[in-house]
């Protein structure tokens, strides 16, 4: 029923003593109009000892409108005032009947204090992260022997998977990060030089390209785009297929979902995110090569040669080592995350999230790891 | 024509100006290469149940979604309560689409809210009602449907496959629409709850006026609700009137639908039931 038939608004006319009669919409449509004009019968009829109410001139009655007159008549007999509908067409009867006055007892809700809750919820959050951290190696240990037993068997890995999730989560996503790590790598030059001028030194900001964007920065900021790329898709894929029963359905067909969901996908990160991070180093050298031809006027040449003298091989190889560490990290927490979805669409949601932010954390984390462990072996 | 004539007699029973409601003419569905409705014609009028039926994959629910608006149309027109929907501006095909209900084959609830609060969704967006009227009439669509009070808290993941339908049916009731779109909606329920269902329908459709649009696989309701049968195949209608025109029409997939193994039980029985 739609603003058109608001044209006749329901309302409420007194007929002498006990006698009031309804007219217009009854409807929904009416809105407020409905409850006010309810209210109305309710005070009118207070006043008389019975009442008759007569329906003859509602054109219009739907639940709502039905309810509420039975929801004023049922007030009205609470206070001892005998109530008698009349004159009802014979099709609202039934909507009458139908929506016959009845008390609906909901279930208590139970509250408690505010403080209580944020207690509460902050023991949950902290007794989650260790559950969170437990699972985490449960899960690591259970993708292990997935893989030892895929091992044995190759014939049941799927390596059209792999290669289509390399192809997605490798590939796809290079240009985006060559153009992050030339960019990064200009800056780090511009400020190097900048900086390092003062002293005369410009040419040492070459060296701290090099160190800083081979050791850290390449595979660091390839991790983090790709957690939240790529990790955040797995999760989002996990977590909709656990959401329509389809792991349901693959754990009931004798297949688990390690093998032939997640395996692949992990997999695929592992291989891919030494790529990508070979590729980010070069890129960033080529931003900071640029920068510094243009703003610090070290040419290429020059560049290069100045580079051979700063690192060694092992700066380059630090980087690279770390990289499929940082891949099992985010692959396996946007799996976890993917498969801890619940039914609701929010709840995916919030997986997707928390899969993002936890795997940025770990990859940060990781990295200061392999930092206090290659300054103690003093690679 | 004689098919049509019959069924406008046939709604001048149930209703005395036979007013078209949802009118399709020469519509044109399809997605890549293939077309899914290929010049379909199709009347809906006021205060009837119409059973729309047609075998799986046929596209009924294309065909509801396309009425809708929710599928793209290649060719034709589809006039809803004398309007076409995609001609309209955006207050007045709101306005419209206040007008209808939908229950979606798959309940569609919102899975992020309680069943109370998907009732709610409509009402809370479309009218200005306090939050005690709104629980009030929740509670009140939660029953009429049958589902049972405790339901009313719950998410729909915790809810079965027919409780689904029971609570999405609610939700498409709770503006107390004109015109009811249900597909497949007694699918999933037990007997007792698809017979009840269909006693919902009709008395909502006597008390209301309702218009109901349904698309069905159930022989059942076909027989005791609907006031006219269409039949879809091939991307057309190809019969349309009340069940006994459709019970003796010669097309071959109708005569193997009405007749066939499961068919031929209710039909023989329909027909007892008629003679006597
Ligand atoms: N989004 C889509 N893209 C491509 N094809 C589609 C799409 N939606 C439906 N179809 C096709 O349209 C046809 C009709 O589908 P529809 O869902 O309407 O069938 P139906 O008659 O409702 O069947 P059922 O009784 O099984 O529900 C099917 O062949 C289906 O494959
Ligand atoms: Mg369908």
């Amino acid at each position: 029923m739609s603003a058109e038939s608001l044209q006749y608004p329901p309302e409420v006319s007194l007929a002498g003593v006990g006698r009031m009669s309804l007219s217009g919409d009854w409807t929904l449509a009416a809105s407020r109009l409905l409850e006010i004009n309810a209210q109305k019968i309710v005070e009118h009829g207070s006043h008389a000892t019975s009442l008759i109410i007569d329906l003859q001139a509602v054109s219009h009655l739907d639940t709502a409108g039905a309810w509420v007159i039975n929801r004023a008549q049922r007030e009205l007999t609470q206070a001892r005032i005998s109530v008698a509908l009349e004159r009802i067409r014979p099709e609202y009867e039934a909507m009458l009947r139908e929506a016959a006055y009845r008390d609906f007892h909901p279930p208590p809700r139970h509250r408690s204090p505010l403080i209580f809750d944020l207690l509460v919820d902050l023991g949950a959050s902290v007794v989650g992260a260790f559950h969170d951290f437990y699972r985490g190696v449960a899960f690591l240990g259970e993708f292990v022997s997935t893989l030892a037993y895929v091992a044995a068997n190759p014939k049941h890995f799927r390596f059209t998977a792999l290669v289509s999730h390399i192809e997605s989560i490798g590939l796809r996503s290079a240009p985006i990060i060559i153009l992050i790590n030339i960019l990064v790598g200009a800056i780090v030059a511009q400020q190097g030089i900048f900086q390092l001028e003062r002293f005369g030194a410009s040419s040492l900001a070459v060296d701290l390209i090099g160190i800083l964007v081979l050791r850290e920065l390449g595979v660091l900021l390839t991790s983090i785009m790709i957690a939240g790329r790529s990790g955040s898709a797995i999760t989002a894929e996990i977590g909709s297929m656990k959401m329509r029963e389809e792991i349901d359905a693959l754990r009931v067909m004798g297949l688990s979902a390690n093998e032939v969901l997640i395996a692949p996908r992990v997999l695929a990160l592992v291989c891919a995110l030494p790529i990508l991070t070979f590729i980010a180093d070069m890129s960033a050298l080529l931003g900071g090569m640029v920068v510094a031809w243009g703003y610090g006027d070290i040419s290429p040449v020059a560049f290069l040669s100045l580079l051979k003298a700063a690192i060694a091989f092992r700066t380059f190889a630090v980087g690279l080592i770390k990289a499929p560490f940082m891949a099992l990290v985010i692959g396996l927490i946007a799996a976890m995350d993917g498969l801890a979805t619940e039914g609701s669409a929010e709840s995916l949601g919030r997986q997707v999230t928390s899969s993002v932010v936890k795997s940025i954390f770990m990859v940060i984390v990781l990295d200061g790891l392999f930092a206090m462990f290659f300054a103690a072996i003093n690679y | 024509m004689t098919l049509v004539d019959a069924a406008r007699s046939q709604t001048e029973m149930t209703n005395q100006d036979g007013e078209v409601i949802i009118r399709v003419r020469d519509l044109v569905v399809g997605f890549g290469e293939k077309l899914v409705m290929n010049r379909l014609n199709l009347d809906v009028y006021r205060g009837e149940v119409l059973g729309f039926v047609g075998g799986s994959g046929q596209g009924k629910s294309v065909l509801t979604r396309a009425i809708l608006g929710l599928v793209p149309i290649r060719a034709g027109s589809i006039e809803i309560f004398g309007q076409n929907r995609n001609a309209l501006d955006p207050a007045h095909r709101r306005a419209l689409e206040q007008r209808w209900g939908v229950l979606f084959q798959n309940g569609a609830l919102f899975s992020g809210l309680t069943v109370k609060q998907n009732i709610q969704m409509p009402m809370r967006e479309m009218r200005q009602i306090s939050q005690k009227l709104m629980d009030e009439l929740a509670m009140l669509k939660i029953e009429l449907v049958g589902l049972s009070i405790d339901a009313a808290d719950k998410f729909p993941s915790e809810l079965s496959g027919g409780m689904v339908k029971r609570a999405a049916l609610a939700r498409a009731l709770a503006l107390d629409p004109e015109l009811l779109f249900l597909d497949e909606p007694t699918s999933g329920l037990d007997p007792i709850g698809a017979a009840e269902f269909d006693e919902l329908i009709s008395t909502l459709q006597h008390s209301l006026g309702l218009t109901v649009f349904m698309v069905t696989h159930d022989l059942d309701s076909l027989y005791s609700i609907c006031d006219r049968v269409a039949a879809l195949a091939d991307g057309k209608v190809i019969a349309q009137g009340p069940l006994k025109n459709l019970l003796e029409s010669p097309h071959p997939w109708l005569k193997a639908y009405f007749h066939g193994v499961r068919g031929g039980r209710l039909t023989s029985t329909f027909g007892d039931y008629r003679n006597s």
